[in-house]
């Protein structure tokens, strides 16, 4: 465990080091306002919850979440860190969690700064907060599983590009699976069971119900099974591609 | 100690280090000197737990490099090819992140690295950005972190590598000074450093082990060991003298400088003598050690000077 903190501290450091953090953050709140208010049409509803605010977090995330993971692992391949960091009295497994918490919490960071909109909505109405909260933390787990996703293919190359778009593309899969964009795919030849599994590998559905504060319990299993999903085969690539 | 037996590791085809076996005990400085690409820093990656063995074994201290692989790498410090670092942070911060990563203490961290702050001069340039250093400075970044934690072990991949002569020459002196109660295994493929740095040397080439010696004792392969050359204006009428001799074996001559090979002890003393008994305008007369690229290119090529 401490050698995931040791880790955590030092990638979460690296983040405020370099402009990373700060051009992140701006962009990630300036777009939030941007949705929230024109295409959410927050005022136009005359409702008083943040539904035109958390609506768009998938697909803001699809984008600025493999930013953030692209150089997680491509980095250290490209500047040589990954000999030093493998080497060092750490498994691989400790390395890849230390990592992705780090960036985990980073992102966690960006949100809690979106404060500032809970407190408009709740000086203008009477909001349910609880489900507020639930949607909060609902952004926070598909975040998360975006990050494990994007943590992977970060560690399949050495290019942050190629991270990048391999990292939209896997979130962009895992989002729809439940819409007919992906469906249509797999009807008519796959069995109903084979359908079924892979509608609900969907982000959307998973993330609708908890930010319309319905948490479920399959629903927090299921981000936390996705995130550990894909940081096992973050370990995986490394161990079997640590050189290459 | 480091005991390895029948190491290889294949990519594909290619067996970049074949059925590798040595041991080495504390004291010794080896020197693994080879041609690029013959299979010296894949060895080191084995050696420090970064790349798995495809066969065979090795053991730091002990402890196996792949079964008990944490025990191994704690044992061990490492610079890998061109000292890679984390170019955002201060050499501080980088130091306490591979101090704390070591499970150095929480409060003997910041003693660590002062001690390896002084010990390589970096006491100026501890609160600068690493990016912004200069490749010297950056390569004793490099070594403070392989010595934090005052490894008894300690493998070094071309330390010394696109220095200049000042900084290579401060490199070798720490190197030195680190050599008596640990085991030092450096990578290079300047023949100088390895007569400067080792005790031992170990010449690979394509993943073989060609040749384990002292650097002595490779210099002593050299057909030019107990050699006598010398500059004169008529080498050739010297040659034909000096060939009478019966110290002498064989006279060679090559750009103006004349060599003449021993068939038994006393030579340079001989050739001084017949020098002095002529009275010939020598501009130069020299004893050969022997000469290391001579033996390396000979063992590496199968070829003779």
């Amino acid at each position: 465990m401490e050698a995931v903190t040791t880790i955590l501290r030092r990638e979460l450091a690296g983040y405020f080091a370099t402009p990373v953090a700060y051009v992140f953050i701006v962009i990630y709140l300036v777009m939030n306002g941007v949705f929230t208010f024109y295409l959410g049409g927050f005022f136009e509803r005359g409702l008083a919850d943040l539904e035109p605010f958390f609506r768009f977090h998938p697909w803001l995330y699809l984008f600025l979440v493999p930013a953030i993971s692209m150089r997680l692992w491509a980095e250290e391949r490209r500047a040589g860190t990954i000999e030093l960091l493998l080497t060092l009295p750490v498994t691989t497994g400790q390395a890849v969690l230390g990592k992705f918490l780090a960036a985990w919490l980073f992102l966690g960071l960006a949100l809690l700064l979106t404060v500032p909109i809970w407190v408009t909505v709740n000086y203008l109405g009477d909001p349910d907060n609880g489900v507020i909260l639930a949607a909060y933390a609902g952004s926070w787990l598909m975040a998360g599983g975006m990050l494990a996703i994007g943590s992977c293919m970060s560690a399949v190359t050495r290019s942050q590009v190629i991270a990048f778009i391999l990292s939209v593309a896997a979130c962009f899969v895992f989002l729809l699976s439940g819409l007919p964009m992906v469906m249509n795919v797999f009807s008519g030849w796959a069995p109903q069971f084979l359908l079924d599994g892979i509608a609900s590998l969907s982000f959307l559905s998973h993330y609708s119900d908890i930010s319309r504060g319905v948490i479920d319990l399959r629903d927090l299993v299921y981000f936390v099974l996705v995130a550990g999903f894909w940081l096992l085969a973050n370990v995986i690539v490394l161990e079997l591609r640590k050189a290459d | 100690m480091i005991e390895v037996k029948s190491l290889s590791r294949h990519y594909g085809h290619l067996k970049a280090v074949d059925d590798l076996s040595f041991t080495v005990e504390p004291g010794q400085v080896l020197g693994f000197l080879g041609p690029n690409g013959a299979g010296k820093s894949t060895t080191m990656k084995m050696l420090t737990g970064f790349l798995a063995p495809t066969a065979g074994s090795a053991r730091i201290n002990g402890h196996d490099v792949v079964a008990d692989s944490l025990a191994a790498r704690r044992c061990l410090g490492y610079l890998p090819e061109g000292a890679p670092s984390y170019g955002e942070m201060t050499v501080l911060d980088f130091l306490l992140f591979v101090a704390r990563a070591r499970g150095i203490p929480a409060r003997e961290v910041h003693t660590a690295c002062e001690r390896v702050v002084d010990r390589l001069n970096l006491a100026g340039v501890r609160h600068q950005v690493i990016d912004t250093l200069s490749k010297g400075f950056r390569r004793r970044v490099g070594l403070a972190q392989a010595i934090i934690h005052d490894p008894a072990v300690l493998i070094l991949d071309e330390p010394t590598d696109g220095l200049d002569p000042n900084q290579k020459h401060e490199v070798r002196k720490l190197i030195a000074e680190m050599a008596s109660d640990k085991i030092i295994v450096i990578s290079t493929h300047i023949l100088e450093e390895v007569q400067a740095l080792c005790n031992r040397v170990m010449i690979i080439s394509q993943g073989r082990l060609l040749a384990d010696d002292t650097p002595a004792g490779l210099i002593a392969r050299s057909r030019y060991h107990n050699a006598v050359t010398l500059a004169a204006d008529d080498v050739r009428r010297i040659a034909s003298v000096l060939s009478e001799l019966p110290e002498v074996a064989r006279a060679e001559v090559k750009e103006g400088e004349l060599t003449v090979f021993p068939a038994g002890a006393g030579l340079f003393d001989a050739v001084s003598r017949s020098v002095a008994e002529h009275g010939w305008a020598v501009s130069e007369l020299r004893y050969e050690a022997g000469r290391l690229d001579e033996v390396f290119r000979m063992i590496t090529q199968g070829e003779s000077a």
